[in-house]
This record gives structure tokens, sequence and C-alpha cells, in this order.
């Protein structure tokens, strides 16, 4: 018996819909944008659709602003080191992953500055803290939407309506709330939102894009073939051009339309819903163990549904290999890419066992999860 | 080869706006069709709306009401 209980990497389970949509697309689809015969123009329409999708999803308000990436990774360093640069002051959290942390840091060596927001002993951001690190300079704010960590969520629209009282560039980072969370980009002031496709949205790896606020242009990281304006010596500056050098991964964002798809006809909120209950389900189970530390902030669901803990002393991976090897589940235990979340929770030793839970797990493999734990404590 | 006949050729900065502007006429019943952009037209994209000189006027005012920015619109023979 297998149980996945390692969704804030990847969502691993996919609705049957995505799975066909990306072999169907692997049978019949053309290169993007690269002719107007039919196979051509169904990759386009397809693509611009799902363009459409995201829009809507995060109410960005033009489909022409979305551009498609491989993943957040790319969409973050693509917005970082594409929106500032030498002398320019900006501040971010210490609840960011690697794929925030380091493009800042490569900035920092360009000569940019950098403040990071500390959080409180829960991990929930100090977020009235805000105006303290502004500077003359400071140019932009990135943070994540929600800790891939801790699952703690930041309150965007409060943090997005403090950039635009100081005009700053307000750059989030959605991997872990995209198609969980409500965004609307509007409201919160969000000038750049990156995503990936495969965690929250259930599409395929190798997916993911940045929405970019009509009338704010991104540097390019790449150029190369575009389809369009084959003479220039440079890339075009038109969006979503602009940002989505070379062949699209159209077998992929096949499978993230059909993603989209299942999770209007299904409902975010519904999803959102199943996942904290069953997040909610483990927690009261090992609560009542002794000997585990919880991380985190439950007093909301606004937040993702992951649980991250230890047992007693024990090394996270230890933990992790254990439930793997004995009882089929599947965790991350470790750093997470977070290595300033887990030197503010002073587990930079231990590291964390964390647990994320999808649409797809169910009572039953919560209650197992529990039983393993309650297995391995009293060991 | 077909015989040529006059056409109106509209053309647009991206994909994206051509493949917006495609579902925008399929949607609103216009008749015309995509083409690869012929080569007296210097587009940036390589996808033109091909569809009779007699709509010029109302396919102006459409890319108007749907707000998108077209890069040419020219009658040639095609």
């Amino acid at each position: 018996m297998s149980i996945y209980m390692d969704n804030a990497a990847t969502t691993m389970q996919k609705p049957d819909c995505v799975i066909d949509a990306v072999v169907n697309a692997m049978r019949h689809m053309g290169n993007s944008g690269r002719g107007a015969h039919e196979a051509s123009l169904d990759a386009s329409r397809l693509i611009y659709e799902t363009r459409e999708m995201i829009s809507d999803l995060v109410n960005l308000g033009s489909p022409r602003q979305v551009a498609f990436t491989c993943n957040s990774t790319e969409a973050l360093n693509t917005a970082i080191l594409g929106l500032f640069g030498p002398g320019d002051h900006l501040i971010s959290t210490v609840m960011e992953h690697n794929s925030v942390l380091r493009p800042l840091y490569r900035l920092e060596k360009e000569g940019a500055e950098l403040s990071f927001v500390p959080c409180d002993a829960s991990g929930m951001l100090c977020v009235d803290t805000l105006e303290q690190y502004l500077r003359p300079n400071t140019k932009g704010l990135i943070c994540t939407h929600a800790s891939n960590l801790t699952g703690n969520a930041n309150d965007l629209k409060k943090i997005g309506a403090f950039c635009k009282e100081h005009g700053l560039l307000f750059v989030v980072d959605a991997s872990q709330t995209a198609g969980v969370l409500p965004i609307d980009m509007q409201a919160m002031n969000i000038d750049v939102l990156c995503f990936t496709g495969h965690k929250g949205l259930y599409g395929p790896q190798g997916t993911g894009g940045i929405c970019v606020r009509a009338g704010i242009t991104v540097r390019p990281l790449k150029s190369g073939g575009s389809g369009i304006h084959t003479y220039l010596k440079e890339h075009p500056s038109e969006m979503p051009t602009a940002l989505e050098a070379g062949t699209l991964n159209g077998h992929g964002i096949a499978g993230l339309h059909a993603a989209l798809g299942f999770l209007k006809q299904t409902g975010t909120d519904t999803i959102h819903k199943k996942e904290i209950s069953l997040m909610r389900r483990f927690l009261a189970g090992v609560k009542e163990i002794p000997s585990i530390r919880l991380y985190g902030n439950f007093d909301t669901n606004e937040r993702a549904a992951v649980v991250s803990l230890n047992i007693g002393d024990y090394d996270s991976s230890e933990v992790s290999d254990e439930l793997s090897v004995t009882y089929g589940i599947s965790t991350r235990p470790g750093a997470h890419c977070a290595p300033l979340m887990h030197t503010s929770m002073g587990t930079v030793d231990q590291g964390m066992v964390r647990f994320s839970f999808s649409w797809f797990n169910t009572e039953d493999e919560v209650d197992t999860a529990v039983r393993a734990l309650k297995e391995l404590a009293e060991d | 080869m077909r015989q040529k006949e006059w056409k109106l050729i509209i053309t647009f900065h991206t994909t994206s706006d051509a493949i917006a502007f495609e579902k925008a006429c399929k949607e609103n019943g216009k008749r015309g069709r995509m083409i690869p952009v012929p080569r007296e037209l210097s587009a940036g994209c390589g996808l033109a709306w091909c569809t009779l000189p007699a709509d010029r006027a109302e396919m102006e005012e459409f890319l108007h009401t749907q707000n998108i920015c077209s890069e040419d619109i020219a009658e040639l023979l095609y």
C-alpha cells in the first residue's frame, strides 16, 4: 500500500482528464505560433484558452499578460532579475523558498540591498513591522502567499495595500496557493504573480507561469525563437511573447488546461475545504501524541493543507524514511529549500517532517498516518 | 495554385492577439480564417486574419470593440 502525502512538493495524483489531455496533445498537437496549419493553430488556440483560464483564476484582467514558464522558479527568476537591479533595495520575508532567495542573493552580489521580514514563533509573518524596512531606494517587495514549510498564509491584501501606499512593485510567489486560496491580483494590488502548474492546480510538471499586470515591463531572461518578428535582432517586446522564447511546453499546457477545467468544475473552494478537513483530522490525531512537536499556526483555514512536525529529537530524515519503508507513506523531511524559515523555527539541525494533503487523499489514509506516527513515537 | 482574389488581411503583433481575434470572430459569427502572413505584409506575427474587402469597416470596428491591436490592415490579392 502506498500513501502519498507530499503534495506540497507536487500533487502526484492527477485527475484522469489531465493525463488524457497530455496524451491527446502528444498525438495531435503542433507547435503553437509556428505556422497557420490546423495542428499549429489548435496548439495556439488551446494555449490561448489556458491563458484566459489563468487570467480569470487570479483576476489579472488580460490573458495576454500571462506568460508560460516551466515552473515557479523560472517565473520568479524572470520577475526578480527582470524588474530589479543594482542600487535597488528589496524587502522579502524569511518564509521564502530558495526560488526567491537565490535570485535575490544574486542581485545582492550585483549591488542590490535586501531586508527580510521575520516571523513569530508560530511562523506567522510580522506584517505590522513592514514600515520599518522602508528605505529611500526601496523598489519592491517579494513574498510568498503561503509557506511551503508551515502552510501559513500571508495577508496579500494588506501587504499589497502597503506596497501601493509606498510605490513598491509587489511580486508574489503563489507556488503553494494557486488553485488553493483565492487570489485577486487587482484587489490585492499584485504586480507580478508567479505560479507553478503541478501543485494546487493539479497540472503536469514542467508547467507554470508569470502573470504581469498590464503596463509593467519585465526584462526577459531568455531570447530566441518567437514565431514573430523573425528579422529583428532582439526578442520581441510584446507580451506574452516577450517572456516566452522558444517552443512552449504545449503538451504540458494541454494538461494544465484540463486541470483548470477540473478545478472550475469541482470548485477550488470545495477542494480546499476537503484538503483542510483532512489536515484538521490529521492534526487532531497527532496532537494526542506527547512527543510530537507541531510547527505553524492552525487558527485559521486560510492556509495551505500542510502539517510539519517532529518526533522528539529524532532526525526528520530518519522519521520520513521509516514512514516510507515501513508504512509506505510519502512525506518530505529536511530543509524543504526554505533555509531562513528553518533558521527562524530553530530546526536547522533536525529539519521537519512535512505532511501535505490533496483532493485525492482519504480519511483512511490520514488515520493510517496518525497510527504510524503513534507507533514511531512509542518506539 | 488557386486563382488569387482581393482579400482583406489583418496582421497582429503576437500570436496571442491573432488567436484572441480568431476566437472573437468565431464567437460573433464573423467570416474569415487564419492564414500565414503573405510576403507583401511585413508583420510581427506569422498569423493573419483573412476575409473579404467588403468587411473592412466592420472588422475595424470589431477590432476596436474587442480591444485587440492589429499591426496592419491591407487589401491585396491572395
